[in-house]
């Protein structure tokens, strides 16, 4: 299999999709002839034109709301947000009108819409920069919420989310943008929903999304090496819809559960996962669930205190051992 | 300045800095107004409205829609292309329309205040000749949309009373199965895309319906409605400049009926001459023009609909109009922010129903036995609506969780995988 980037990976999907499907349409700040903030469209608008590929002031209330509306008429738009940052100047779009407009309309009206772009932090970019609203837009009914963690699935997961008949909010990572994977050529969906163990482990589960996926499998490694603890590693992929039985399974199994999370802990996603435990895997657990989240305050710019404020292997293998 | 009762009208050659009502020319009355209103006799004659700068002749519709300064000559908007050739059926079917809003809307107070529905009602009395003129250009392609003030539209386009009201009852056989209430009815069937509760919200997603007609080279416009309230969302703007650089076809009506909740237009807007005149800074192009006529309107939202879906192009037309009751029936300050005697002016001489029935009895379109019968079956058919809402059933318990996802709905594999709803 071809191994190419995350970047690559995506690009890959938005032209199997373009070319498949004419309603498709790309759109945003800087996404065609600037070719993308961070080239995740990169010649696309060249191959595809200007009506497939459409530069937008920088206007997201909008265009996001373009976006609805072209969606409610049967188009498929995906469009990017340059960061997840930047939706909240178009939040009401996002929630009151893709978030809603099914429900109050007594179902007759879908929006078929992709948002996407990059929500991370860790890039000393400062708070306004950082936001990981995943947790925001898992709240909403009506929307689904994506955060892959590899080129393979954000390929497969991005060409579902275009094909998906509701309005799925995609998030990906400035920090993973230019990571290696194992990618097919040509077009495979991966059904949202659907977490996947990606390291197999007997005696804890850590359970993540995103890029603290990759930090999980670090330390698992560390785990593995060093205190002979075999980490399960649980990526959810997809947070809304959730895939509970993957979770379940797996606690049932390790009878251990460390939620590891670039979310905010209050109220963040793993809070969900925390609930979700508490609820139905009482009776397996043989420790507490502890989490490992993102730092209690706004993204710092400093570049040492950054890394401090976002988990790392390190403070998830600590986090580990004290459950033993 | 608009809307001062007791000050005379403002001569024309003060600069308008604040926001202009269209004068109005009065109508003779021959037709009983609608309302129970009785125009006061003698006294003070109220002046409400400034002067506006006439327009120009319709037959040629460009002209009327930009030039506001030329020859101030009375226009006989019954002339225009696109009224002229207008049958009798027509005419009356627009009356017939206009009766059911009213009726329907004044039966929904009624039941509004027997405690019966819950919300808010925003009722659209005094402005129905804005909806129905608006439908009645529609051309099959054209997408309409607007704010919560939306049952003038979602009838004017076909919408049947019985799903209307149900809705405001919160019943399952509403038009959104007593999901979305009074705000938010939809029927894109009807090419008519709701109904939406905050203010400006709905402005981009005109912009979606326009971008989606050309997209997909459809002959037709979308048409976008908001108050002159809403004006000032900064996402309005946005729209604005998007729809001009883009060459969206789609017209921005800004029903302009002086106030936003309790606030009149010179407390909540900086304005020169209009509102619509702000679109110049986004390089669209715009017109103003008085809503209590029909043929005026039909005329100039005529002309603005052919030249967005000819020429491809967007434009904000303002329309004045004025709405009866307060801004929701829950307005308890309805008759404080504005004197009573403007509200009672409104209703006598400028109401659209009374003038458009006074036009088509001059016009021995009608008579006023057949517009009593029309009136007599709107009443009828609003009374058998409520009956209807009433008698409906309230949605099941389990139609909470529909209607959220429309994977789940159609139980599409996409709609089984993981869990979409977090209720134990
Ligand atoms: C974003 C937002 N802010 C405030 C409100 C509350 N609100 C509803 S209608 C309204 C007044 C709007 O007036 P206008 O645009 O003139 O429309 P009209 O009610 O006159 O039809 C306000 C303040 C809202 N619904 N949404
Ligand atoms: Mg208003």
């Amino acid at each position: 299999m071809p191994l190419i980037t995350y970047r690559q990976a995506l690009n890959d999907a938005f032209a199997e999709e373009l070319t498949r499907d004419e309603n498709v349409f790309l759109m945003g700040e800087e996404v065609a002839q600037y070719n993308g903030a961070y080239k995740v469209t990169e010649g696309l608008w060249k191959r595809f034109g200007s009506k497939r590929v459409i530069d937008t002031p920088i206007s997201e209330a909008a265009f996001l709301g373009l976006g609805v509306g072209a969606a409610m008429m049967g188009l498929r738009p995906v469009v990017e947000l340059m960061f997840w940052s930047f939706a909240y100047v178009g939040f009401d779009q996002i929630i009151n009108n893709a978030g809603c407009v099914r429900y109050m309309s007594g179902g007759l009206i879908n929006v078929p819409m992709v948002i996407r772009g990059p929500a991370n932090g860790g890039t000393n970019v400062g708070a306004t920069h950082s936001h990981t609203p995943e947790n925001f837009l898992a709240n909403t009914p009506g929307l689904k919420v994506v955060c892959p963690a590899t080129p393979y699935d954000a390929k497969g997961l991005m060409i579902s989310s275009i094909r998906d008949n509701d309005t799925v909010c995609f998030m990906e990572n400035t920090l993973l943008y230019g990571d290696l994977g194992e990618v097919p050529e040509g077009s495979y969906t991966i059904p949202l929903g659907v977490a996947e163990v990606k390291r197999e482990g007997l005696d804890v589960s850590l359970i993540a999304h995103g890029r603290a996926v990759l930090t999980c499998l670090a330390a698992a490694e560390i785990l593995a090496t060093e205190h002979g603890i075999e980490a399960e590693v649980v990526d959810l992929r997809s947070i809304r819809p959730l895939d509970e039985e993957t979770i379940l399974n797996s606690v049932a199994k390790t009878h251990r559960a460390i939620l590891v999370d670039e979310n905010k802990p209050f109220c963040g996603v793993s809070s969900q996962i925390a609930a979700l435990l508490a609820e139905h895997a009482f009776d397996d657990l043989d420790a507490p669930v502890l989490r490992v989240t993102a730092l209690d305050a706004p993204a710092i710019y400093s570049m040492p205190l950054e890394k401090l404020q976002l988990p790392d292997a390190q403070a998830v293998v600590a986090k580990v051992l004290s459950s033993f | 300045m608009a809307r001062k009762l007791s000050k005379p009208s403002q001569s024309k050659k003060s600069a308008p800095k604040k926001a202009v009502r269209p004068v109005v020319s009065k109508p003779k009355s021959q037709a009983k107004p609608l309302s129970k209103a009785t125009p006061k006799k003698g006294g003070k004659k109220p002046l409400p409205l400034e002067k506006a700068p006439a327009k120009k002749a319709p037959s040629a519709p460009k002209a009327v829609l930009k030039d506001a300064t030329k020859t101030p000559s009375k226009v006989d908007f019954s002339k225009s292309p696109f009224n002229a050739s207008l049958k009798p059926a027509q005419k009356i079917g627009y009356l017939r329309e206009m009766l059911r809003i009213r009726r329907f809307e004044q039966q929904a107070l009624k039941y509004y205040n027997q405690g019966i529905m819950g919300g808010f009602l925003h009722l659209y009395n005094g402005q129905e000749s804005v909806a129905v003129g608006t439908a009645s250009l529609m051309n099959g392609h054209d997408e309409i949309i607007t704010a919560y003030r939306d049952h003038g539209h979602a009838l004017a386009v076909g919408m049947g009373m019985n799903e209307c009201m149900a809705e405001l009852f919160g019943k399952g056989t509403g038009c959104s199965k007593g999901k979305g209430g009074s705000m938010h009815f939809f029927a894109p069937d009807k090419h008519y895309w709701g109904g939406h509760g905050i203010v400006a919200g709905q402005t981009p997603l005109g912009l979606g319906l326009a971008f989606a007609i050309k997209y997909k080279k459809i002959n037709g416009c979308a048409v976008a409605f908001l108050g002159d309230g809403a004006v000032n969302q900064g996402v309005f703007s946005e729209c604005l400049n998007m729809a001009a650089l883009w060459d969206l076809p789609i017209v921005y009506v800004i029903e302009n009926n002086g106030y936003s909740m309790g606030t009149s237009l010179e407390r909540s807007s900086a304005v020169n001459g209009s509102l619509a005149k702000r679109a110049e800074g986004f390089c669209v192009e715009w017109a103003t023009c008085e809503g209590f006529d029909l043929y005026e309107l039909r005329a100039n939202l005529g002309a603005a609909m052919e030249r967005a879906r000819k020429e491809s192009k967007p434009m904000v037309l303002e329309v004045s109009t004025y709405r009866y009751y307060g801004h929701s029936v829950a307005d308890a300050n309805a008759k404080k922010y504005r004197a009573p005697e403007e509200i009672e002016l409104y209703k006598s001489d400028y109401d659209p129903i009374t003038r458009w029935q006074n036009q088509l009895l001059k016009e021995k379109t009608v008579t006023q036995a057949q517009i009593e019968k029309i009136d007599d079956e709107a009443k009828a058919e609003a009374a058998a609506a409520v009956e209807f809402g009433i008698a409906s059933p309230w949605p099941s318990e389990e139609s909470i969780f529909e209607d959220i996802y429309h994977e789940v709905d159609h139980k599409t594999e996409a709609g089984q995988t993981g869990r979409f709803f977090f209720s134990e």
